[in-house]
């Protein structure tokens, strides 16, 4: 058991908070980070969420109902998947979550680089501003914004685009990119640097390790997605020829490097999202995480092998036999830690005295829906088999079974889980788990039928389709209003929750919450760990 | 070996996914050639290896099924088993090394299994055979073309075949067609002359990407005539949706006829300058 800290219950009052312009916008305490993210997080889900509002009322029906130019369709597409990838997944699991805990779990005062961070989070909100001017400024002719997918794949993003949209676009990736190499440089430091005397690498709790595993996938990946996206803006403004075939270039060129950033970018969304659904299922089982070591260590291989799968995204681009057959191995090989995790989390359940919160009811449904992604994604990596189902509504549901079943229930988790920690306030049981059924129907009728439409034929970003496709999409549309309510519930519970005088305890969970940060008040003091906490006998998972 | 294996293990699991799924899709799709509504599987394919990756896809989706269900289950199990009211005092077992190489073993096996039907599928699909017939697609924003290179009398023409938003079924239908004879091994080539396009046929199981600079390619032998529909498969701007692409598989005699009256008919549009860039 990890001893608590001497001065768990330190005042919070004597800790010379600055001023609100100097505490919110020169911020350098790893929680005020963290908040800001989290908050900034929430602000462009709220976007990410009104443009896939706009293509599920779209999809609706056939024909054009809503959108007069199909090109604005595209940017709406775009624009939702940029979002939700590098402003609301990202900045929640990894700036958010990752700040606040990464610290508090393994002993450490703040971060390692404080003034690091505050520019990792200010160039990301750098960058969806960035993302945000590209929608209004001319993109391909005649129409405002970049439709180009958010795998901005050349020649439709250097000759289809020829208004500056995409050259926005490019420049917001880039600051993205930049902030999230900062902070992957700053986890690693505080991770290998700070940890409390006692705590080693195999005693810290996986949450850490997630987003260590995390850190180095993103400092490896992210300066070749920079390099690829800088050809692309000098192919498109100083006559490079880097991925365009009149000039000797080639566009499939520009899909390799994409996807060797864009396939450890899928890791990097979903491995905190695992650190954090290990915590889950451990506190409320009451019982450590069972195989710690291979929980680890099923994080590291995951982020190995994530390194050498990306073609399967390049099926259909005319790879040699040889080429595809290597990569239907390898892809298929991440399956097994993905399953080491599954099962161990199902141990870890096993024999445990399971108090279903909130939540732990995320948790349980990430692993069904996860487990459900993952089967899916075990089909699609059969190159044959994925001729048929590429680039169709099949490769859709996959992917938001994952991530919007998957990443996205585990940031809801989260909430759930550390509110109390975070701001000493607690949202409603009910709430969290009303909006847990909610979201979990509403999100299986909405992705579910994607599977029906993408076997039947129907390509992913249309925005338009044949008479047959509209049942299923129109099913789909119900469930996508069933999860808007979902988030009218959620926005109660948080209000309720400040609303209400009942202030949470130190460690609100039990006997289960092991890790450090339980140890500290709700909230936790502005500056924690001045006498650093001692890590003694069992590991503290 | 192997090859008889593999094929004995998609026999086995066309058997094992028993009547619901293939009188499932077969009732869906009455017809070939195009989708249904709620239609919960592929189009029915029309060529031996289409029918063969859906039958592999099949076993796939019983056995993604047979996991999540069992995932549900132990979970379900837990939830109700071992909730704090069933079991009041939570164990603290940590570690089973039998059962941790259980999981490990188990699902490299299992993949293993699913390699070799891969792997054999693959092969196929990507082996190309002598073709009777080549056609070169090329898409373009936003239609495709279709060159037939001259082969003895026939051939050396080309035609575009744009969307015809009055027939039905509405945005899968073109004004010309691509016209391949039935029972040939067909090979496409597929090219692009501005961004990337991808030229797919549900029916015929796949799909090539088309890209500018690239002469991609890809092999179908219908077993029946019809006319088959499918759509451009990679976002390339505006109109995307709107450049269906639809074959016409007929009897070599119908196909000798339509080659001929395409030769007149196309060379009047034709300007010369398109030379048969395939073999």
């Amino acid at each position: 058991m990890a001893t608590a800290a001497a001065h768990a219950g330190h005042d919070a009052h004597d800790d010379h908070k600055p001023s609100f312009f100097a505490r919110w916008f020169l911020s350098t305490n790893h929680k005020d980070i963290g908040t800001l993210y989290l908050l900034f997080a929430f602000f462009a889900g709220c976007v990410g969420a009104f443009l896939s509002f706009g293509i599920r009322m779209e999809m609706e029906e056939p024909g054009l109902q809503y959108f007069t130019n199909p090109q604005t369709y595209n940017v709406f597409v775009t624009g939702h998947g940029l979002i939700m990838v590098f402003f609301m997944v990202m900045p929640a699991l990894i700036g958010g979550f990752g700040n606040w805990f990464v610290p508090l779990m393994i002993g450490a005062p703040d971060m390692a680089f404080p003034r690091m961070n505050n520019i990792s989070f200010w160039l990301t909100v750098a960058g969806f501003c960035s993302l945000v001017c590209s929608l209004f400024v001319e993109g391909a002719p005649g129409a405002a914004g970049a439709g180009t997918g958010w795998t901005v794949y050349p020649p439709l993003s250097s000759s289809g685009h020829p208004g500056p949209a995409v050259d926005f676009a490019i420049f917001s990736l880039h600051l993205a990119g930049a902030g999230s190499i900062l902070g992957a440089i700053n986890f690693i430091t505080t991770i290998l640097n700070m940890r409390a005397p006692g705590m080693t690498l195999h005693k810290m709790p996986l949450f850490a390790w997630a987003e260590l595993v995390t850190a180095f996938l993103l400092l490896l990946s992210l300066p070749v997605l920079a390099g690829a996206i800088t050809m692309l803006l000098t192919d498109r403004n100083f006559g490079t020829t880097f991925f365009a075939p009149e000039g000797g270039g080639d566009p499939v060129l520009y899909q390799h490097l994409f996807w060797f950033f864009g396939h450890p970018e899928v890791y990097v969304m979903i491995l905190p999202a695992f650190g954090i659904v290990s915590h889950i299922i451990a506190t409320f089982s009451k019982k450590p995480v069972f195989g710690y070591l291979a929980m680890a260590y099923a994080m590291v291989a995951i982020g190995v092998v994530g390194f050498v799968v990306w073609a399967h995204h390049m099926y259909t681009v005319g790879l040699s036999l040889q080429t595809q057959s290597y990569f239907v191995f390898a892809t298929m090989v991440i399956a097994v830690p993905t399953g080491v995790k599954i099962f161990s989390w199902i141990a870890t359940m096993w024999g445990g005295s399971i108090r279903f919160t909130a939540a732990m009811h995320w948790a349980v449904g990430f692993i069904f829906l996860f487990t459900v992604g993952g089967v899916t994604g075990v089909v699609l990596a059969n190159s044959a088999v994925d001729k048929y189902l590429h680039d169709t509504y099949y490769v859709v549901a996959h992917f938001h079974y994952v991530l919007s079943l998957g990443a996205v229930f585990i940031i809801f988790a989260g909430v759930y889980y550390w509110f109390p920690k975070m701001t000493g306030h607690i949202i409603p049981e009910w709430a969290g788990k009303l909006h847990f059924w909610l979201a979990f129907i509403g999100a299986n009728i909405l992705f579910f039928p994607m599977h029906f439409l993408g076997l039947a034929g129907m390509p992913r970003r249309y925005a338009d389709y044949p008479e047959a496709f509209a049942p299923w999409h129109k099913v789909a549309t119900w469930g996508g209003h069933i999860f808007a309510l979902g988030m009218v519930v959620f926005f109660i519970g948080v209000i309720l929750a400040f609303r209400s005088s009942k202030r949470a305890a130190a460690n609100p969970w039990g006997e289960g919450a092991t890790t450090l940060e339980w140890t500290l008040s709700s909230p936790p003091p502005f500056h924690q760990y001045e006498t650093l906490p001692r890590i003694v006998d069992e590991p503290a998972h | 070996m192997r090859t008889v294996q593999a094929k004995h293990r998609s026999q086995w699991g066309l058997a094992a996914i028993g009547a619901l799924l293939v009188t499932s899709t077969a009732a869906f799709a009455a017809e070939p050639g195009v989708p249904v509504p709620w239609q919960m599987g592929r189009q029915t394919p029309v060529t031996a290896e289409a029918l063969d990756l859906m039958n592999f896809e099949h076993v796939l989706h019983w056995l993604a099924f047979a996991i999540s269900l069992f995932v549900l289950g132990l979970l379900l199990y837990c939830v109700f088993r071992f909730n704090e009211k069933a079991n009041p005092v939570a164990s603290r077992t940590t570690h089973n090394t039998a059962i941790e190489i259980a999981w490990t073993i188990i699902p490299v096996l299992i993949l293993v299994g699913v390699a070799i039907p891969s792997f054999r599928t693959l092969r196929t699909q990507l082996i190309i055979p002598t073709a009777d017939v080549t056609v070169k697609a090329t898409g373009h924003a936003w239609y495709w073309s279709y060159d037939y290179p001259k082969a003895g009398e026939d051939g050396g023409f080309t035609f575009d075949a744009n969307i015809d938003e009055e027939k039905e079924p509405k945005l899968l239908q073109t004004d010309n067609e691509m016209v391949v004879p039935v029972n040939k091994v067909v090979k496409v080539q597929v090219t692009s002359t501005d961004v990337i396009h991808s030229w797919a046929m549900p029916s015929f199981g796949g799909k090539v990407d088309a890209i500018p600079g690239r002469l991609n390619e890809m092999w179908f032998k219908a077993d029946r005539e019809g006319v088959y529909h499918g759509q451009c498969s990679e976002l390339c701007g505006m109109r995307h949706a709107y450049m269906p692409i639809v074959v016409k598989v007929v009897s070599d005699q119908a196909y000798a006829a339509w080659l001929k009256e395409a030769k007149t008919k196309f060379a009047a549009i034709d300007d010369g300058s398109k030379l048969a860039a395939a073999k």
